[in-house]
């Protein structure tokens, strides 16, 4: 493993379209071990942000660096060999596969042998999986759909997790269980960095967060801070009042 | 009785092979979701290697190199899969119905290359001569079909077999959640482009595999055979039958060629001789009407994928 943060990103210009770019310069770090919000109004280039560092999403400019070692531009499907785990934004478990198959499917990359030990190892962690592993996926309530999600990227043991808005959708239960899930990644050592609409729990739940606005690094630091900052209540004003009221995150 | 069981043979012969086909579009639709709108052009290409391999020589015409039936069977399948391996690496960034405008468009050409490619297909009169195997194992049109319908039953037997098989395998399950969502498959460290690409040219090269049936058990192919139409029933086989479940497939196949079929002979006996050209025309309709009520009442067809939603969901 080589020097330097888990994750870093490095002024990136990233977009849809090569001359449209959502994110003009962005950069963030994360170390391991430590759980990362990024936030911020709709249209802020959050996802566009953890898609770019996915390989999902073309990166015109900057650098994305995993332990140092530069991975700017690597597809999707290669990064998982380099440790990255990567949760989609939603419909992110296979419906028509069981669950069991599912969590197969997560340890593709690796020995079968290896595979169904760790799968062991998951249905430990996560019981409600092991309960159904023979039921389609399809049939999971949104917060077990999340976890079966999370679960199938742990599979690898990834040394950095990216959460494209795991709570999306989800009730406060189903959310707080999934930030539980969260949480439990960085103490085993991962780096988290998780995109969230619901700043205020997202950050109730991170050690630090970086808020983005218009494509632009606006704000960061301690969660905590952040929770109290009110330049944060101006950038989400309009935007989404329950997440983040005037005068700071409340 | 001797015609009907002949008629029979003769029906369970054309709608196995065109099932063949609609086997190699259930690997691509059901299984991995590529919407392959060019099948004609694949059942084209194995169809006119197999009459190029196994045909008798002709002045001025490339071929008739009189190789074994099998030998003929390989190449269409061969020849398909190429054909798609190129096909493939140019269309299969585009996703549903670009790449199905993209698939027709070349299917469309590939009809016209057969059309005017004299040296090498024979242009409008096509290859004859083409031999049936059977010919030479027994006397009498009805044994020799038989014989026929034995050999396309195997192959559609071996078929199913092998893509049972695969849709069971960790390759199998790569192609469901390839169909379900790529971002999430791609994640878990698989090429979603490799595969959708050795879908598409193993589900092609079965599509070659049935046109080298056909036109080895015609003797005669022609390019007026793969005209859009024929793309268009092999679809609506697959979408009556029950995409994703091979035997749904089948069904599809004989139920619609069943339709096709008998509807072409009321049609001769109550269409007035002088709209008996337009017949064809009216089977068209006829498939067509099949295909949206199919959709409307039984969208996953007759026996169509397993069902996804168990009985906690349902309660």
């Amino acid at each position: 493993m080589n020097g330097g943060p888990a994750l870093e990103a490095i002024d990136v210009v990233a977009g849809y379209a090569p001359d449209l770019p959502i994110l003009h310069g962005v950069s963030a770090h994360v170390e391991a071990g430590e759980v990362v919000s990024v936030i911020g109004p709709n249209g802020a280039g959050k996802s566009t942000l953890v898609k770019a560092i996915a390989g999902l999403v073309e990166v015109t400019s900057g650098a994305v660096r995993l332990h140092g070692r530069d991975i700017t531009g690597r597809r999707a499907h290669r990064l998982a060999a380099e440790g990255v785990g990567f949760v989609p934004q939603s419909e992110n478990v296979f419906a028509t596969l069981t669950i069991h198959e599912n969590l197969i499917m997560g340890g593709a990359p690796m020995p079968k042998s290896v595979a169904m030990e760790r799968i062991r190892e998951i249905y430990g962690m996560y019981p409600v999986l092991q309960e159904r592993m023979h039921e389609k996926a399809g049939v999971l309530s949104g917060g077990q759909r999340q976890i079966l999600a999370v679960a199938r990227a742990l599979l690898t043991k990834p040394r950095l997790m990216l959460l494209d808005e795991p709570t999306a959708g989800l009730s406060p239960t189903a959310a707080g269980e999934l930030f539980d899930v969260v949480r439990g990644l960085s103490e085993r050592g991962a780096a988290v960095l998780m995109v969230e609409q619901n700043a205020k729990a997202a950050l109730r739940n991170s050690d630090r967060g970086y808020v983005l606005a218009e494509g632009r690094n606006r704000l960061d630091g301690l969660a905590s801070v952040l929770l109290s900052d009110e330049e944060i209540g101006e950038i989400f004003l309009g935007q989404r009042r329950d997440a983040v009221g005037p005068g700071g995150v409340e | 009785m001797i015609g009907v069981v002949s008629y029979l043979v003769f029906f369970l012969i054309l709608s196995l092979t065109f099932g063949v086909a609609v086997l190699g579009l259930n690997l691509q639709w059901g299984f991995t979701g590529l919407f392959n709108a060019g099948v004609a052009g694949f059942i084209a290409i194995g169809a006119y290697t197999m009459a190029i391999l196994t045909g008798p020589s002709r002045d001025a015409v490339f071929g008739g190199f009189e190789l074994p039936f099998v030998v003929g069977l390989a190449g269409a399948m061969i020849a398909s899969g190429i054909g798609a391996l190129f096909v493939g690496l140019a269309t299969l960034k585009l996703r549903h119905e670009y790449l199905a405008v993209a698939t027709f468009g070349i299917a469309v050409t590939i009809q016209l290359v057969c059309l005017n490619w004299e040296y090498l297909t024979g242009g409008t009169l096509g290859l004859i001569g083409i031999p049936n195997p059977t010919k030479a194992w027994a006397e009498g049109p009805l044994i020799q079909n038989s014989l026929y319908l034995a050999i396309v039953a195997i192959v559609v037997g071996l078929t199913i077999a092998a893509l049972e098989l695969i849709v069971k395998s960790p390759w199998g399950r790569m192609l469901k959640a390839i169909r379900e969502d790529e971002v999430a498959a791609a994640s878990l460290g698989k090429s979603p482009e490799r595969v959708r690409l050795e879908a598409f040219v193993l589900g092609c090269m079965i599509m070659g595999l049935s046109g080298a049936l056909y036109v080895s058990f015609i003797g005669y192919v022609s390019p007026w055979d793969f005209l859009p139409i024929l793309t268009f029933q092999i679809w609506t086989m697959l979408i009556v039958g029950g995409s994703a479940n091979n035997r749904g497939a089948l069904l599809g196949a004989l139920i619609v060629w069943g339709v096709w079929t008998m509807s072409g002979f009321v049609l001769s006996r109550v269409v007035p001789s002088e709209i008996q050209a337009r017949g064809g025309a009216m089977q068209a309709v006829l498939i067509g009407l099949i295909l949206v009520v199919t959709l409307l009442i039984r969208p996953r067809g007759l026996i169509g994928e397993e069902l996804q939603v168990s009985r906690h969901a349902r309660s």
